[in-house]
């Protein structure tokens, strides 16, 4: 098992790092010091039971917390390879969600046509060629696996697609605007068996390009397709390391509990 | 078992004859009233009745410079009284804090609402007629008119805002997008239907109001149409309409509902009768624009 590991370590670079970050909701807190790497193109999974504040935790990431009064941030998350902190206070949020894209838990297409979902991104930065917009729609749509599916139908509206369709038609719609980080929260949670499928193949080829942070409240999913996992409880992270090694020999009884259906 | 669920049951017969006599007081009375309108006026409704002008014989007096005040001053009402609420609307849900001064803004909106529109006249007079100089004219009746509808709008557009989901405001602001760019890209096409709902339903409402109108002074006697928008001489428009004085047509119809001969009455269930179908005009048109603009939003 630890051949594997030293292969990886040797490659391993840091894309995003919280570093004793602890939120607070009001005077709640959410988070409790974690303090944990993202690897540059692996796809890491934060895994736990309800409330735990894995979800929490990747919203920090985008700083979609912002949008609601009573939140508050302490410590940083450090983005590489700039250095900046995305939590500070004068790094705009918009800044940093230009970087960092997300596909949320319910598919969540804009009631617009297919084309129009994709193109949001850019249009809002700005971009005035339509020929550019039509150009980076499609290799977004080829990248989402998608293009085949609805390369016909472009004009139609988004809510015409099925739920499968529809949530690769959000990962579309963020991987155009070139994120350097993608965050899932729970994406498959609202879809059958076979479009989870289709995402979680999909998530493994774009981890070739694109670094990958996801949400799963689903264990094997997390053991499916993440490098790196890690498993928090009551907004502490308990552990984190190589997904493999957590699942198979965790080190903290506490995790072992949680993948072993013990409680959660 | 049975009797004992018939015995309960009882009562589900009782409130729903309850439930049907209470609606049907409602609904026969205005048919009654609506039929009773018709008769007196139908005979009176003919092309001549749109175009003339009131008159001293009964037989010759139309609704022409009435139902042109009225169309006008709603134009002006519709013009102030949509970006004004609109714009509050989306500030509220979207940009204002939430704390006990918007709380506070909140309740007296909601309170605007049903202030007695006589207040809103007197308002007017001293503030449009007097304090302004706009006089007894249209933009003066529109102002008001606009103030008036103005909670009307707000509350719709808050509500018709409220109903988008948060995960379309999220998706927006999580490729990037700006507050404003959320508003005029999502918030604001996808409220459209529920906004202008409010907006004409606060238009048949004003359309329909006397006593605000009378107070500013508007004429119950009038010959002449305003000034024309549209000239023959550069710039070719021209806003010398908004000055001029008017009638609409509920003050018309006062007005011919107070003469002795009874043939005026006739006239004024003619123009009640156009009133009322006009009011109804609007909501349909409200009806048919919210399942159009509805058609193509989904969540």
């Amino acid at each position: 098992m630890s051949a594997p590991e030293t292969h990886m370590s040797e490659q391993l670079v840091t894309k995003a790092e919280a570093r004793e970050l602890s939120f607070y909701y009001g005077e709640f807190r959410a988070l409790k010091s974690i303090n944990m790497p993202v690897h540059e193109r692996k796809v890491t999974a934060l895994i736990g039971p309800s409330g735990c504040g894995k979800s929490t935790f990747l919203r920090c990431f985008n700083r979609m917390h912002d949008l609601y009064p009573g939140n508050r941030y302490e410590g940083a998350i450090v983005l590489q390879p700039d250095n900046t902190n995305l939590l500070a206070r004068e790094v705009d949020p918009i800044e940093v969600r230009m970087r960092i894209g997300m596909v949320f838990q319910k598919p969540n297409p804009f009631p617009k046509s297919v084309f129009e979902n994709v193109a949001y991104g850019m249009r809002v930065r700005g971009e005035g060629s339509r020929r550019r917009i039509e150009e980076k729609v499609e290799q977004a749509l080829q990248d989402a696996a998608l293009w085949d599916e609805v390369k016909d139908r472009l004009h139609q509206p988004a809510y015409n697609l099925s739920g499968g369709q529809q949530q690769r038609l959000c990962i579309a719609r963020a991987l155009a605007t070139d994120p350097e980080l993608l965050l899932f929260d729970e994406p498959t949670s609202a879809l059958d068996p076979i479009a989870t499928a289709s995402i979680e193949e999909l998530m493994h080829d774009l981890k070739e390009r694109v670094t990958i942070l996801i949400v799963t409240h689903n264990m094997q999913q997390a053991a499916r397709v993440s490098d790196f996992t890690a498993y928090m409880y009551l907004g502490d992270l308990i552990e984190f390391g190589v997904t493999d090694e957590l699942f198979i020999k965790p080190k903290m009884k506490q995790t072992e509990d949680y993948i072993t259906g013990r409680f959660g | 078992m049975k009797p004992e669920i018939k015995k309960r049951k009882r009562w589900d017969a009782i409130f729903a004859l309850c439930g049907m006599v209470a609606m049907m007081i409602g609904v026969l009375t205005f048919v009654a009233l609506f039929v009773d309108m018709a008769l007196d006026g139908f005979g009176r409704l003919s092309w001549d009745f749109f175009t003339n002008y009131p008159s001293r014989r009964p037989g010759q007096a139309g609704i022409l410079s009435a139902w042109v005040g009225s169309t006008l001053v709603m134009v002006v009402t519709a013009f102030f009284a949509v970006p004004l609420g609109v714009a509050a609307g989306v500030y509220l849900e979207e940009y204002a804090a939430k704390n006990w001064v918007t709380d506070v803004i909140e309740i007296n909106i909601t309170n605007l609402a049903g202030v007695p529109s006589i207040v809103y006249g007197l308002l007017a007079l001293g503030l449009f007629v007097y304090q302004f100089g706009f006089g007894q004219s249209i933009l003066s009746a529109g102002l008001t008119l606009a103030l008036l509808i103005l909670p009307v709008v707000i509350v719709a557009t808050r509500e018709a805002i409220r109903s988008i989901p948060q995960a379309i405001r999220e998706g927006s602001y999580a490729l990037g997008a700006t507050q404003w760019q959320t508003v005029r890209y999502h918030i604001l096409p996808y409220s459209s239907a529920g906004i202008l709902t409010g907006v004409i339903i606060g238009m048949a409402r004003a359309i329909g109001e006397t006593a605000p109108i009378i107070t500013i002074g508007a004429l119950t006697f009038i010959a002449f149409l305003p000034p024309p928008p549209v000239t023959s001489e550069p710039p070719f428009i021209s806003f010398e309409w908004l000055m001029s004085p008017f009638t609409v047509m509920p003050i018309q119809m006062f007005n011919w509902t107070s003469r002795p001969e009874a043939a005026f009455h006739a006239n004024a269930a003619a123009a009640g009768f156009v009133l009322v179908f006009m009011t109804l005009a609007m909501n349909g048109l409200a009806i048919w624009l919210r399942y159009r603009l509805r058609r193509n939003i989904k969540w």
